[in-house]
């Protein structure tokens, strides 16, 4: 993983969790009845890209899990694993982001979007609807369609509030040096 | 906010269990619901939640908000999958026998709705199982339960500080919500899509910002107090196995090789009742 | 003796930095003192802290020169876990010190980590549960606690290991002060009781010194400045000189023209040999001449018969009652819990009153909505980062306007108004995180004022902040409250606050209104400071001392002397 595996991420994994659990109601309807932007998808997208693959694979995975079963008294383990695997993936590239040390440029951001809808139709178009398939047995065209429509929902709201939130975050650890006070 | 479920004290047989027993339960019960597509199984596994469910004194008033919501989503699923592919049925158990028209191409056949029936009974089976598995767990066992299954004790201990802290997360959710609707953010459906997202940025900005800085704060005060300094550490609300406890977790796997037994005892996990033998 | 901690020509440097944190520090502190670590923010004391407990240089890495023993070994050689066996820190954040999900789990954190077994944690907890006095709460989650309890929790947390030295990192910041009178006691108990050393960083001198420390320890800039005892710092003028307020009776000494000698001991208002001070301070008490009142002007806010529960029958406020006039500035205390930010949310609108009525200028804002009387009522939270959610200061401070559909000429135009107003003005175009502390409260203030409320509600303006920035900020709060007649109301345990800044104090108590008085009454009445968690201030002591007959109108007329004549004159 190249990253030092350290107390920092432990707690990233741990409040990452308790974010996207508290996230999993806020939602953003576009319109299309049972389809709406999942603010967490931005939040998850941001933590892994700060904190690389194991803690956003863990958030993934246990925020989903955990926001299922204490918002709706299930776990859909079909649509458990897709989050923790757009986390992992995500993850993967978190030096090259370099978000936390103030160099998320517009090249930067570009890349984070290029593995975001990567990662996004690796698991919404792939894995879930494969997982959906082998679990539930539920029709090849239902559950692509389905996966369909969340792979859309989250590459936009992770490209519009993902990239911004990394946009601003990266900006609070810039260099201050170059500020000038203005009359 | 909707409302969470949560764990209740209470002191019944289920809530003295070790969490470590409900997990293995819980997660055992995750994957034969998996698995089986055998009706009788899963007919079985759900009367053997429900009497669980009933032993664990569960007021149904700490369950019903998330009941409704589920048969909500339960019920839009079972459309869909109609709508989209209404002879589904047929293809699995390579039958059809028409019940009555409905509109255009959509006929309603016996394999469809037995088909149907038993992706609810395979969604269902899960509910009380996770409903029981919440509202008895002591949250405080929960990460040391996790390591005893095996799961390395910093992500049991990251999921620890998930329970802990989302009531903290909560709060200051509500409180940002709050002083930015009071500025003018309204969270309202008419606005554009685009200014929504902008607007929940105000709540969701501030609620990531201060939850980066709470993360230095508490990586400081574990590393003061000595976490990671070994391979191993103890826990102070892990229970010891009981006889209970054992008994349980025999009943579970034997249960759940007997399930798969029966699943695949003809060559594939569905049970086919319109063949007949 | 050989000192526990011993700097020896300290100097530090963080890895980011250009400059030097610590300089040439020089510090010995010896097995079961007790000393107190004072300095305005940036002095480099929780540097200082950093250093002792080991997260300098484990967690923030730099460069060090000259040496540092802790317990005669070197930090480097025994890694922050081997400092951690020798000292144990609270941290000021109680909510990010409290890791586990109950009291017990919380306290026995350390053990569990040194693989304990679960009996013999069992016991310690219990043991040392039993002397901070948590022992009945053990299986309560740190929401059930007051921020009082969950700091106890914490003091547990790090005793349990047996540590030698107990560092506190501003224990009083969170605190109301009753609370925090409590904790200094306990902490005084704990030291006799074990023989620890104690340090404390706090720059609340007044309640820091409510029990007695053997060396107070300034520092400024880096550097120690002075390393004394209480009662010779307080006959000098380095305290103020550095920013540090000093307690209040010894500033009403210094005000009645008395030279503060260290033989008097001035270090407790209870010790003080009154007698060489006590014709001056009457002689200063009775040449003061308190102004005319000001004739009331109109109502700017209403409170009539308010009651409201979230579950029935438990009360949060019943019957909750007062008036606040244009241009006033009141101040809301009351004890951690006792209803004051419940209030403020039902005259924002977030939470709907079970009965009672909320007039605003006169009329009923009953079917208002949350942002109707968000453009006439501003609320300001007691942390700036939960409000902040641009990167640019401008855009902050305009957010309020835009999404009112302000024209973008007009938005420009009030904003570079408002920022001229808050001294933001040459900042205009900074990243808000380049900004202190203190100026991002004033950047949530600007994006507030912007819409030209009527009424502005700060929750803790002042939390967390040394005297510096305290002034700064509750001097630009009265100055817009004179310039442009806002009324203003403050949600506070701050007693200096109160006194100091607000005309009238409004005393919440487990949901009733218990007092609607000037500050100087409030905090001579010892039922109703008992009540309100308040202490009595000092200046009660000093005027009976000097046998004053009106210990309120002594108080009173310090204030007025501190606003006008030390200020203006």
């Amino acid at each position: 993983m190249g990253k030092k595996f350290g107390i920092k991420e432990v707690v990233a994994m741990g409040i990452g969790t308790a974010l996207f659990v508290v996230l999993t109601t806020v939602q953003i309807p576009i319109g299309i009845p049972n389809t709406a932007l999942q603010v967490r998808a931005a939040v998850l997208a941001f933590m892994s890209a700060v904190y690389g693959p194991v803690v956003g694979g863990v958030i993934g995975f246990a925020g989903h899990a955990l926001g299922d079963a204490v918002f709706y008294g299930g776990v859909w383990w079909s649509w458990v694993f897709p989050d923790a695997l757009f986390g992992i993936v995500v993850g993967l590239f978190v030096k090259k982001f370099a978000i936390t040390t103030g160099g998320f440029d517009k090249a930067k951001m570009i890349l984070f979007n290029i593995v975001q809808v990567v990662g996004n139709a690796l698991a919404w178009i792939v894995l879930a609807p494969v997982l959906d398939i082998l679990i539930y047995a539920e029709a090849p065209g239902k559950v692509f369609l389905q996966g369909a429509g969340a792979f859309l929902g989250n590459i936009i709201i992770v490209g519009v509030l993902g990239t911004l939130i990394g946009a601003v975050y990266s900006k609070t650890g810039a260099k201050n040096s170059s500020l000038q006070k203005e009359d | 906010m909707a409302k969470l479920l949560t764990y209740e004290e209470k002191d019944t047989a289920i809530h003295r269990l070790s969490g470590f027993t409900k997990m293995f339960f819980f997660l055992m019960w995750s994957l034969i619901s998996m698995l089986t597509y055998d009706t009788r199984v899963l007919i079985v596994m759900i009367i053997i939640s429900l009497i669980s469910y009933k032993f664990s004194h569960t007021d149904w008033r700490q369950v019903a908000t998330v009941f409704k919501l589920l048969c909500f989503f339960l019920s839009i699923n079972i459309i869909a999958v109609f709508v989209i592919a209404p002879y589904e049925g047929c293809n699995i158990y390579g039958t059809r026998t028409d019940l009555f028209h409905i509109a255009g191409m959509y006929y309603m056949t016996a394999e469809q709705l037995f088909y149907e029936i038993n992706i609810i009974l395979k969604y269902v089976t899960i509910v009380p199982a996770v409903l029981i598995f919440i509202v008895t767990t002591n949250p405080s066992e929960f990460a040391a339960s996790l390591n005893k299954l095996g799961v390395s004790y910093n992500i049991s201990y990251a999921i620890a500080i998930a329970l802990r802290y989302i009531p903290d997360v909560q709060d200051d959710y509500t409180k940002i919500k709050h002083a930015q609707e009071a500025r003018g953010i309204e969270m309202s459906a008419k606005a554009k899509l685009k200014d929504r997202i902008l607007n929940i940025s105000a709540i969701i900005f501030p609620l990531v910002f201060s939850s980066m800085e709470r993360i230095d704060v508490v990586s400081n005060a574990m590393e003061l107090r000595g976490f990671g300094k070994h391979k191993k550490r103890t826990w102070y609300t892990g229970k010891q196995l009981t006889k209970a406890d054992y008994a349980v977790i025999i009943f579970t796997t034997i249960l759940s090789i007997a399930a798969m037994v029966i699943t695949y005892y003809d060559g594939n996990r569905f049970y086919n009742p319109f063949i007949l033998p | 003796m050989t000192p526990v901690i011993e700097f020896k020509n300290f100097t530090f440097k963080y890895r980011s930095q250009v400059e030097p944190t610590l300089r040439d520090i020089n510090l010995s502190i010896y097995p079961g003192e007790k000393v107190l670590i004072v300095g305005p923010s940036g002095s480099g004391k929780s540097t200082l802290a950093h250093c002792i407990n080991g997260l300098v240089p484990f967690s923030f890495p730099g460069d060090i020169q000259g040496s540092l023993l802790i317990g005669g070994k070197n930090p480097t050689d025994i890694g922050i876990f081997g400092v951690s066996k020798m000292v144990g820190t609270v941290l000021q954040d109680t909510d990010g010190q409290f890791i586990g999900l109950t009291v017990a789990e919380d306290i026995a954190f350390a053990l569990e980590n040194d693989c304990v077994s679960q009996e013999e944690m069992y016991e310690k907890v219990a043991k040392v549960a039993k002397e901070v006095e948590v022992d009945s709460l053990l299986d309560n989650a740190p929401g059930a606690l007051s921020g009082g309890q969950k700091q106890r929790v914490s003091m547990a947390g790090v005793m349990v290991d047996d540590v030698d030295v107990l560092l506190f990192d501003e224990p009083l910041a969170n605190l109301d002060p009753a609370t925090g009178k409590r904790a200094i006691v306990l902490i005084d108990e704990i030291q006799k009781v074990r023989n620890a050393t104690i340090l404390i960083i706090e720059h609340r001198l007044e309640d820091a010194l409510y029990k007695s420390v053997d060396r107070i320890i300034l520092m400024n800039e880096g550097r120690i400045v002075s390393d004394s005892s209480v009662d010779e710092i307080l006959s000098g003028s380095l305290l103020r000189e550095h920013g540090i307020r000093e307690p209040l009776y010894v500033a009403a000494l210094r005000h009645a023209g008395c030279d503060i000698l260290p033989e008097t001991n001035p270090s407790h208002v209870d010790t003080l040999k009154i007698d060489v001070y006590k014709e001056r301070v009457k002689k200063w008490y009775e040449e003061i001449h308190l102004p005319e009142k000001q004739p009331d002007t109109e109502t700017a806010l209403e409170i009539q018969k308010l009651n409201f529960a979230y579950v029935s029958k438990k009360p949060v406020l019943s019957d909750i009652h007062f008036q606040i006039k244009k241009g006033e500035m009141v101040s809301i205390v009351g004890k951690n819990g006792a209803g004051k930010t419940t209030l403020s949310n039902l005259i924002c609108g977030f939470l709907k009153p079970d009965e009672g009525t909320i007039l605003l200028n006169g009329s009923d804002i009953a079917d208002k909505s949350i942002k109707e009387r968000g453009e006439k009522i501003g609320l300001v939270m007691q942390n700036p980062n939960q409000m902040i959610s641009k990167a640019m200061i401008y855009d902050e401070v305009a957010l309020g306007l835009k999404v009112r559909g302000v024209q973008e000429e007009e938005i420009k135009e009030r904003v570079y108004k408002v920022l001229k107003t808050c001294g933001l003005y040459e900042f205009r175009n900074w990243p808000i995180s380049a900004l202190s502390f203190g100026q991002k409260k004033r950047v949530t203030i600007a994006s507030i004022l912007v819409m030209n409320p009527d009424i502005l509600i700060l929750d803790e303006p002042t939390a967390g902040q040394d005297y510096r920035h305290y002034t700064e900020i509750m001097e630009f709060l009265r100055r817009i409250n004179r310039e442009q007649g806002i009324t203003i109301m403050m949600i506070t345990h701050d007693m200096h606050l109160m006194l100091e800044y607000t005309d009238r104090a409004i005393v919440i108590s487990d949901g009733q209104l218990v007092a609607d008085d000037t500050p100087a009454n409030v905090l001579t009445n010892e039922a109703i400071a008992d009540k309100a968690y308040l202490k009595k201030t000092s200046l009660y002591d000093l005027a009976l001392k000097c046998d004053i007959a009106s210990p309120s109108s002594f108080v009173e007329r310090f204030i007025y002397y501190e606003r006008e004549v030390e200020r203006h004159g």
